[in-house]
Parts: C-alpha cells; structure tokens; sequence
C-alpha cells in the first residue's frame, strides 16, 4: 500500500506543478461554462415548461462540472499510459515489484485530483459570486454537501476505473487510437457531459442510468443541484458502489490476463 | 509586371498542390490509421448533434429557431471550420516548429513563409467532420423548404468562404503569437473550438452582448446569424448576402500580426 502511495503523491506534486496550464485552463472552463448557461438559458425562455430541472439547479451543475472537469472528463485519458503500451515501456513498468493496475490507478487518481484541485477553486469561486439565476447557489444543507462529496468521490473512482478497462484492452490492439475514441465519446455522452440525463426522453433516461456512465459526474452534479434526493438519490449510490466493484474486478483480471500475454517486440 | 505576378502566382498555386499531394501520399501510408482518425472526428462532432438531437426531443423550438433550421446553421458552422482546419492546419501545429527552429528552414526558402507553413500540414482526416456537415445540411435544406434562388445559393457559398477566412485568420494570430510565447496559447482555443462548439445554435440566442461582439470584434456573427437569417427568409434585404465576405477583411489584422510576429521572430537555436 505505501509503494501506491508514493507513486500517488509522486505524481500529485508533479501535477501541482503546471500552473500557467492550469490558468489557462481556468478561463477556458470558465468561458465554456458561461456558453452553455446560455444555451440552456435559451431554452429556457423558449418552453420554461418542458424543462426537467429547475434552472438553478442546471447552473450549479454547469458550474460544478466545469470546476470538476479534471474528475470525469473521460478525454483526460492518460497518453503515457498508451505510449508505453506501444512502444515497450512497459517492459519497464513490469520489472518492478508491483501490480500494473494499482500503480497505474492510483497514478490516474492522482493526476485528476492534482488537477481539479488546481483548478476547481477559482472556478468556484468567480461562480458564487455570480447574480443570482447565473451563480452557484450555496449547499442547500449540511447533509446534502457531504452526499455531494462522497459520491463526487465514488464518481471520480468510477470514472478511473473505467480508463484503466481502456488502458487494459489497449493491450490487446496494436493501435490504440480507435478505441480510445470510441470509450471517451460514448462516456461523454453517455454520462451527461454533453447535456444532463434528464434532459433526455424519459423511457431512454431510465436505461442509461443504469449503466456505468451514469455513476459518474451524474450523480454527484445532480445531488447537489438538488435534482436528484431521497430514495433516488439512495439508490444512485449504491448503484455507483455496484458498478465500482465490478469494474475494478474486470479491469484487474483483464489486466492480470494480459500481463501474462504481452509479448515485448525487442526495442 | 502584371503578367510576371500572374505567372508567380501561377507557381505558388503549383507548388501548393504539390505540398497537398505529398501531404496525401504520406497519410496513405497508413490507411488504418487515416480511418480511425477520420472516424473519430465524426464521432466527436456526432456526440454534439446528438446533443442537439435529444434537446429538440424535450423543446420544440430555441428563440425562433426550429429544429431544422439549428441543423441548418451547424452544419454550415461545421463546414467553415472543417474546411480552414483542413487547409490551414499547419498554422495549429505551429509551435512545434518555431520551438523546434525548423521555422529558420522556411524563412531562407525563397518562397512566402505563409505558403510553406500551409504547405507543411494538410488534414484529410477533417472528411469526417464534413461527411457529418454535408448530412445534416442536407436534411436541413430538405426540412426547411427554402425557395432556392441564386442569392440564396450565393449566401451559402459566401458563408463556407467567409467562414473558412475567419477561422484561418484565428488559426493564424494562433501561430503569430507562438511567436512571442513560443508555445501555443489554450486560451485560443475558445476562440476557435468554443465557436465551432457554440456556433452550433444561431448566435442571436445567446443575446444582444454577445451578437454584438461577434458583429463588431470577431465576426462569427458575420458568417453564421445574419446569413442564416436571410438563408431562413426571416430578414430580406440584400445586404445579408454579401456579409459573410466581410467577414473576410478579419485576415488584415490577422495577417498584419503574423508579419510582425516573422519581424520579431529569434531563432530558438537547435
């Protein structure tokens, strides 16, 4: 366990590091935030009728999700991980007297956390102090706030956890390119990065709830808005727990399967 | 002397095609890959139209804007960007070459700097976003019933044309400020990837501020709203036609920059 530390706060130092990129960022999130507020703000004056959440709750999610978007943007996927799987690095990574999947989780773990930490404040921040429809409301209760955080992060472990499936099945391609296309867009899609679940039809909303996606940013994003509470909100958590364990024991036996097939060619 | 410069654009023009077949020849060595990559950018932008998709699902309408009609406007947004991201991609990868000091290679070349920077990257792979573009403008056409007349016609070509300036001009000021910076700024890309984003709805839906300062700063609104609205029938006068091609005066400044950037330019050494 302290070696997964080390690698943990090894790679949480290294992510600090990258300031002007994290400003950079900032404004960037910031920006795209604002644009889809508008979008949704649009359409809300259109039809304020068929809107499946209050406005102020669709805001604090915009908000929230901008700030977090080191957490579960599925594109934030690690490329070193894929360029040592196809130019043999790895060979080096397999010497050492530790599990591929653990390292590489808690290295992934520790990048997305480096990351939203630095940019999530700011964002945050500027977002509070926002006019009233357009700005972050405060936690509406003690109680929901620690829902939030908790499954914020089973959220993010889901969502790690699911990147190590792709870095794992990348094993058994000779281009990873594909595939980590194809994952990252149906996750974007699929877990509410492009619009929230319930603006979808309800009969499709219900099956992609179910799926992993969903216990992504959905459900932490949702319950703090105040769009998801109560027995839902219960039984979103424990879905989450479901699909975490699942995940990770398919990842780590594909892994572990494919630790023993790969084949370094020289280099 | 006009002949002479006829002749000397004639050769650039040769030269250029001859950039774009060796950049082709090279990217069909890997056919696979080209696929891929192909498929990929029809995925991402597919992700965003079926964005649009669902939320027409649950709304009938955005500010006066249907379904079809958004369709409409975000395929041809799609279409201006993938067309200058195609042709002036070498612009977005400029960094590595000012960073690398193969830029000393294109200024003692007895050829504008400019065309060989063109030259030096020609994305097929934007097919597959335009593939998407070239559908969904199809099934707008079909949907909105326009009266087609040759204005109307025109407005579509001068928006593509238009649009592809601009976004080449943002691509440009981009790898001027590489210049300067030596590494290429994120925050540029709200300008380009937020509009091709953002522009996927008329831009008169996000209010009067912002109309105003795609109008008059960057002109978005040049090849998108106001084109649109005559494309749509909702605005008459002739005027909306040739717009777009205003858009097209935004390469001045841009291209006033990139010579100050060349001026400023010290070789990073290596």
């Amino acid at each position: 366990m302290r070696k997964y530390l080390s690698f943990f706060r090894l790679r949480f130092s290294m992510g600090l590091q990258y300031r002007t990129a994290a400003l950079a960022g900032i404004t960037t999130q910031f920006f795209w935030g604002a644009m889809e507020i508008m979008v949704f703000k649009a359409f809300y004056e259109a039809e304020p009728e068929s809107f499946p959440m209050t406005f102020e709750a669709t805001v604090s999610y915009i908000w929230l999700q901008q700030a977090f978007l080191a957490f579960f943007a599925a594109w934030m996927i690690e490329n070193e991980i894929f360029d040592a799987i196809m130019d043999g690095n790895i060979a080096y990574e397999l010497c050492r007297p530790i599990g591929i999947y653990h390292m590489w989780f808690s290295r992934s773990l520790a990048n997305r956390l480096s990351r939203a930490l630095l940019r999530c404040f700011p964002i945050l921040l500027i977002a509070a102090m926002l006019p009233a429809p357009y700005g972050l409301h405060g936690p509406q209760s003690m109680l929901r706030l620690l829902v939030s955080l908790l499954t914020m992060a089973l959220g993010l472990l889901v969502t790690v956890a699911f990147c190590m499936l792709i870095y794992s099945l990348t094993f058994f391609t000779v281009s990873p390119k594909g595939l980590q296309i194809l994952f990252t867009s149906a996750v974007e899609f699929l877990s509410g990065g492009v619009i929230p679940l319930p603006f979808f039809p309800e009969r499709i909303q219900r099956i992609m709830e179910l799926l992993p996606f969903a216990s992504m940013q959905n459900v932490p994003l949702r319950i703090y808005g105040g769009s998801m509470w109560g027995r839902e909100a219960v039984n979103a958590v424990c879905l989450q727990c479901i699909w975490l364990v699942v995940l990770i024991a398919g990842g780590s036996s594909l892994c572990r399967y494919a630790e023993k097939k790969v084949t370094i060619q020289g280099g | 002397m006009i002949r002479r410069r006829g002749a000397a654009c004639r050769n650039s023009l040769r030269l250029y095609k001859h950039y774009i077949s060796i950049n082709v020849r090279s990217m069909m060595q890997y056919k696979a890959s080209f696929l891929l990559t192909a498929m990929g950018q029809f995925l991402v932008s597919f992700n965003v139209f079926l964005g649009i998709f669902f939320m027409f699902q649950r709304f009938s309408r955005v500010k006066d804007f249907s379904y079809s009609e958004v369709l409409l406007c975000f395929s041809i947004m799609l279409l201006e960007f993938a067309l200058a991201e195609m042709w002036a991609r070498g612009f977005d990868s400029f960094s590595g070459m000012v960073r690398s000091g193969s830029f000393d290679r294109v200024l003692v070349r007895p050829r504008s700097e400019i065309l060989q920077v063109l030259g030096s990257k020609f994305e097929l792979t934007r097919i597959g976003r335009m593939l998407q573009a070239i559908v969904m403008f199809i099934y707008g056409i079909i949907q909105c019933d326009i009266s087609w007349t040759f204005a109307r016609i025109c407005t579509v070509l001068f928006m593509l044309v238009g649009g592809a300036c601009l976004f080449t001009g943002l691509f440009m000021v981009y790898a001027a400020l590489c210049f300067f910076t030596l590494e290429g700024l994120e925050f540029m890309n709200v300008l380009t990837d937020g509009a091709r984003e953002y522009g996927k709805y008329p831009i008169g839906i996000y209010g009067k501020r912002i109309l105003q300062l795609t109008t008059f700063v960057i002109p978005y609104a040049l090849v998108q709203y106001y084109p649109l609205l005559y494309l749509l029938g909702k605005r008459s006068s002739p005027v909306y036609i040739f717009l777009p091609l205003g858009a097209g005066l935004f390469l001045i400044p841009c291209y006033l920059l990139w010579r100050v950037g060349v001026r400023h330019y010290k070789s990073s050494g290596s």
